[in-house]
């Protein structure tokens, strides 16, 4: 058994969303998670709140805030067990993040501690 | 009265007390010894009440006779001669020798001192919860080996070698280090919520039996509440679940016996006595940040202390379990999700989820997949209930089960 991260990519981080649409999409976050969980492929996995965000350039010149002429952002990840990266891809296809046009779920294997990855 | 009922009854009180305090006393290499004088101590009540009547104060005539007899035993036997005494002796200065301290203040101390001992991780779950049950809730041999569905030289053997373990470990009768209390509460805690577990889903038929597996358990969790420095959220946590499964005890069962599923359950007969105190326990587990497991679970059992089905019901019942699997996974709570599920979202989606749960070793599984199929596809429901029979491992599941499959 492999271990996955999903990493949930907003097109769009400057959409301001109403609090009972994000209070809906925490409840769906919440129970895709713990329909993963009840499988027992849960590992762990956390929001990114984008409060008191920074962005850390090459010139190290520090900015508030992930957005800047890139809109996309990562707004959190998870990592489950999974057989297969097309196991991991199935429990992606149901993430909520996906109702939002333009968003996607990258699936990323984690390396072991194997010496070899 | 009633000396049938009350030997017994302070026995099972009694009987931790005494061993507790000479144990702390003699020290675990003599736990046996400690065991022993309180057995001895039942026997002169026994042998003496019935004839000259039972004492205004027994549990004072019993501290009586076990102090008198730890003594003589101090004095007379060979080992504790060769042994024993010196170690007290070399701890207590020598008028201190003779005073066995049974003060309420003492005998708490020494008893949650020993539930700390007993509890030591180096001790197999099953082990901790045998001699918790034999030291500090004085149950008998006959009486473990059968809320175990087990024999008396099974019992005898594992209890054999935890005491062992306590010995070769050198645990001591000590409350642990403040740097060491948290993890070791928490084998406390576990060890509790098993006897609990024990009493509440035993497959023994005696129900008295299973009721002060119960009652013990509490007791035990409460001793921890009253000693400020284990008075934490979880284990107010812990005990408002206990609380609020105990309070279903009597309506668990119908007048012949047979079990009462919740559904169908009398709630009038639930103890609202019980929920009250579970509900000021589970307002006091709600400090800190720390969200333990046993605050999911009271809140789940907080639930399920109201009976009707509202949205709301269910809706909070299946956040909570979405929250606790991706703390602790179990099959118990992944069936209970999907159960949940099925009623926020309907039986189609909680199917379609059921299927992915990989565990049709277990009964319980083919069981939910029965009920929610039972008005889709009536074909695969029966297909599940017979499954579920066939791996049903207790003979009160399967007339469940059966009477399900007869139901459809």
């Amino acid at each position: 058994m492999n271990e996955y991260a999903l990493i949930m990519r907003h097109e769009d981080g400057t959409k301001v969303a109403s609090p009972e649409q994000m209070q809906a999409w925490m409840k769906q976050t919440m129970d895709w998670i713990g329909g993963i969980a009840a499988q027992n492929k849960f590992v762990s996995g956390t929001g990114l709140p984008f409060d008191e965000a920074k962005v850390v350039r090459h010139s190290k010149v520090v900015t508030n805030g992930p957005f800047g002429d890139i809109k996309e952002t990562i707004g959190g990840f998870i990592i489950v067990r999974a057989e297969s990266a097309d196991e991991a891809a199935e429990f992606a296809k149901e993430c909520p993040v996906l109702q939002g046009e333009g968003n996607t779920v990258e699936v990323r294997k984690i390396a072991k501690n194997d010496n070899i990855h | 009265m009633q000396q049938q009922e009350l030997i017994p009854h302070l026995f099972r009180t009694e009987f931790g007390r005494i061993t507790a305090v000479l144990c702390k006393l003699f020290g675990f290499d003599n736990v046996s010894v400690a065991e022993d004088i309180a057995s001895e101590t039942f026997l002169a009540a026994l042998n003496t009440w019935p004839y000259k009547g039972i004492p205004e104060n027994p549990q004072a005539w019993l501290y009586a006779v076990a102090k008198n007899k730890a003594k003589n035993s101090l004095s007379r036997n060979q080992l504790f001669k060769e042994k024993v005494s010196p170690a007290i002796q070399a701890e207590h200065p020598a008028e201190d020798v003779m005073e066995i301290d049974l003060t309420d203040r003492n005998i708490s101390d020494s008893q949650l001192q020993m539930l700390f001992a007993v509890c030591h991780p180096s001790i197999p779950p099953e082990a901790q919860i045998g001699l918790a049950l034999r030291i500090l809730c004085g149950f008998g041999i006959d009486e473990i080996a059968h809320a175990f569905l087990s024999n008396k030289e099974t019992i005898n053997k594992r209890l054999f070698r935890a005491k062992e373990k306590l010995r070769t470990e050198h645990i001591k009768l000590e409350f642990p280090a403040e740097s060491e209390l948290n993890t070791r509460l928490q084998n406390v805690l576990t060890t509790l919520y098993l006897l609990f577990s024990e009493g509440y889903y035993s497959e023994t038929e005696n129900e008295i039996l299973r009721k002060d597996l119960c009652e013990e358990a509490m007791r035990l969790t409460k001793m921890l509440i009253d000693y400020t420095l284990t008075n934490k959220p979880e284990v107010n946590a812990l005990f408002a679940l206990m609380c609020f499964q105990a309070s279903r005890f009597a309506a668990r069962k119908d007048k012949n016996g047979e079990v009462m599923l919740y559904d169908d359950q009398d709630e009038s007969m639930w103890d609202k006595q019980l929920i009250t105190i579970g509900v000021t326990h589970l307002g006091m587990a709600a400090q800190g940040s720390y969200l333990s497991k046993y605050h999911l679970e009271a809140s789940i059992a907080y639930w399920h202390t109201i009976k009707a089905d509202t949205p709301e019901k269910w809706e909070n019942i299946l956040h909570l379990y979405n929250h606790l699997l991706s703390i602790e996974y179990s099959p118990v709570a992944a069936l209970n999700r999907t159960y949940a599920l099925a009623k926020v979202k309907g039986k189609e989606a909680a199917i379609i989820e059921a299927e992915k749960l990989n565990l049709s070793n277990n009964p319980f599984y083919h069981t939910l997949l029965g009920e929610l199929y039972k008005d889709i596809d009536l074909l695969k429901a029966k297909g599940h209930l017979i499954n579920a029979l066939h791996l049903a491992k207790t003979d009160t599941d399967k007339k469940t089960i059966y009477a399900k499959i007869e139901a459809l």
